[in-house]
């Protein structure tokens, strides 16, 4: 199973651009990362149960009552980019017409 | 008036208290001190000068109101992945690097509401990801025993403010022995609570499931006193646990009679080199001489610890990171479409590091391979946590090395792997989310150099155990006195200026 990770499709989906030389060394290195976690596979966890947390905790609750928020112009002086009280994204519906 | 940095925070405290000193003054010590040392040693991003003289300012005034504050006047450095209000938190990436808090985090809140005052943010690897803060995006932390060799990560400002006299104690964070490592590289105590003993809320992120702030001071009785601050249920923070948290202070014990201190099996210093291992070898002989009874346990999944963190860790980075898309806070770097523009700002904004833990994390959460490693990572974790349980059957702490080694040289671990072991001993614990400590344990000094390097002893407790474990570390502390044996060179104005001189220049970021 390991060793081969199609590095320029999982660029892909984390949404990150790489240049053709970080993908040579970052598929070399997580080859080999892959070869040290291949140790998993000697572990009998037929039967075990996954943890996600070990402190579980489980519907943690609030009472539904409005809470005080950011100020917006603190929230909005972050932006890199603002439109008076709004955000400024791309746009990420095609173009009309 | 600088002396007081070199008291512990409650003398600090009660001097500001007993209007002996005012935190004023204390402040503007310490940052007087920050100026002639942190040039040197590169410990903070930012010195926030202002945010500590308001605060100073704030904390004198509610003294002479008649105030009790048990951290009045106290100096701390926060690790920069950690949110205050109005003040430039970097996580060391420059996706964040100009990004001004908006909120304080809430162990931050604590703190400022108990007195603390707040010298700079410190740098560590970006976003908390390596063991060495050569990570960091943003600058080089040297560290204070020997400025050509790293302060571990990913806090190494944080301890090495603290190593420098720069704080009296320095927040961190840990994930995999972000505080444990190198606190042990710097010769100071560094103490993980239990996760969700403290909030995480402005916390930036990394492995949520992991993730846990504490405090790194030069004593336990400091650390014990930070965490009483800091620890404890936050509504903003659902993982928190709704416990009490026993007072640690007043269990720390002088001796270790009754006490049994598990041994691992696997954990053979034999693997370690011949004079690290011999201080280790005195390090258990002293718990016994103190009373403790060493007991023999097995934790035979440790040896997995790494692979499966390696697999938790990125899966849970890479689902934390995807908010750095350049939309609503920091970094963007504009193309022609939404979707080249996230790659673009990502690309620019991330450094290698957090690159390879995204992909990483984006492969083993990906569709045909989730079964094969990231649910197999859970199991294993099961697995490791359940022999913690067993071997908790048989003692009341375990003991074993922080590190495989004293700090190492800049660039001495290029290959991502071998850096990921030095977390070795540091990983099985997180992964079973113990509390668990570093605490100074004697020194070796390398081949060809003249600067003794600290090492650090761990020392593991069951699950919400921090009050007999801090009594514990205590003890070995109060009865070994190895951090007053020597101080770091860069503490002594003189032989700072011979070691500048003597090291071997800046290492490349």
């Amino acid at each position: 199973m390991p060793g081969e990770i199609d590095v320029p499709y999982v660029a892909k989906l984390a949404r990150v651009a790489l240049s053709a030389a970080e993908i040579e060394r970052f598929g070399a290195q997580l080859g080999a990362l892959l070869e040290h976690v291949e140790a998993l596979q000697k572990l009998p966890i037929e039967n075990v149960a996954a943890t996600a947390q070990v402190v579980p905790s489980v519907n943690v609750m609030r009472d539904d009552v409005e809470q005080p928020c950011l100020p917006r112009d603190v929230v909005l002086e972050a932006a890199p980019q603002r439109e008076g009280s709004y955000f400024r994204v791309p746009r990420i519906l095609g173009e009309p017409g | 008036m600088s002396e007081i940095l070199d008291l512990g925070a409650r003398e600090i405290a009660r001097a500001v208290s007993a209007k002996k000193t005012s935190a004023l003054e204390v402040a503007e010590a310490a940052l007087e001190r920050a100026q002639a040392r942190d040039g040197a040693v590169g410990a903070y991003l930012t010195i926030t000068a202002d945010v500590a003289r308001e605060q100073a300012r704030r904390v004198d005034a509610r003294i002479a109101e008649g105030a009790s504050l048990f951290l009045a006047g106290v100096p701390v450095a926060i690790k920069d992945n950690m949110c205050l209000a109005g003040t430039r938190t970097t996580a060391a990436s420059k996706i964040l690097g100009e990004w001004i808090a908006p909120y304080t985090a809430t162990a931050v809140q604590r703190l400022l509401d108990a007195g603390a005052i707040p010298v700079g943010k410190a740098n560590l690897d970006e976003f908390a990801m390596g063991s060495s803060c050569e990570n960091s995006a943003l600058g080089v932390t040297h560290n204070p025993w020997d400025l050509a060799r790293v302060p571990g990560g990913s806090s190494g400002g944080s301890v090495a403010a603290v190593a420098a006299g720069m704080a009296t104690f320095a927040l961190g964070s840990d994930t995999g022995g972000s505080i444990r490592e190198p606190a042990a590289f710097c010769g100071v105590v560094g103490f993980k609570p239990t996760y969700g003993r403290v909030s995480r809320y402005g916390l930036i992120a990394f492995a949520s499931s992991l993730d846990q702030i504490g405090p790194i001071a030069k004593s336990i009785v400091d650390c014990a006193l930070v965490y009483e601050i800091i620890a404890g249920a936050d509504p903003a923070d659902a993982t928190t646990v709704a416990r009490e948290v026993e007072p640690a202070l007043g269990a720390l014990r002088e001796d270790l009679k009754g006490v049994r201190v598990g041994i691992v099996r696997e954990f053979d210093l034999a693997s370690l080199e011949s004079d690290v291992r011999a201080v280790y070898e005195q390090a258990y002989r002293d718990l016994e001489r103190l009373g403790a009874e060493l007991v023999d346990v097995e934790l035979p999944t440790a040896d997995y610890g790494v692979a499966t963190y390696y697999l938790i860790a990125p899966a849970e980075c890479s689902s934390n990171l995807a908010r750095f898309d350049g939309m609503r806070y920091g970094l963007r770097v504009e193309k022609a479409d939404v979707g080249a523009t996230y790659e673009a700002t990502r690309a620019a904004g991330f450094g290698d590091e957090v690159k390879r833990r995204i992909l990483i994390g984006t492969y083993a959460l990906s569709s045909g391979y989730y079964d094969a490693y990231y649910v197999r990572a859970q199991k294993a974790r099961t697995l490791i946590a359940a022999d913690f349980e067993k071997a908790f059957e048989r003692c009341d702490v375990i003991a074993c090395p922080a590190a495989s080694s004293p700090a190492f040289e800049f660039n001495a671990k290029s290959d991502p792997v071998s850096m990921y072991l030095m977390d070795y001993y540091t990983i099985p614990m997180s992964l079973a989310g113990l509390p668990s400590l570093s605490v100074p344990c004697g020194y070796v000094t390398p081949a060809g150099s003249t600067n003794p390097l600290p090492l650090g002893l761990e020392l593991t407790a069951p699950l919400f155990a921090e009050r007999p474990l801090l009594g514990i570390a205590h003890a070995y502390e109060r009865g070994t006195l190895h951090a007053e044996k020597h101080t770091p060179p860069v503490c002594h104005p003189e032989r700072s200026e011979r070691m500048r001189a003597e090291s071997k220049g800046e290492p490349a970021l």
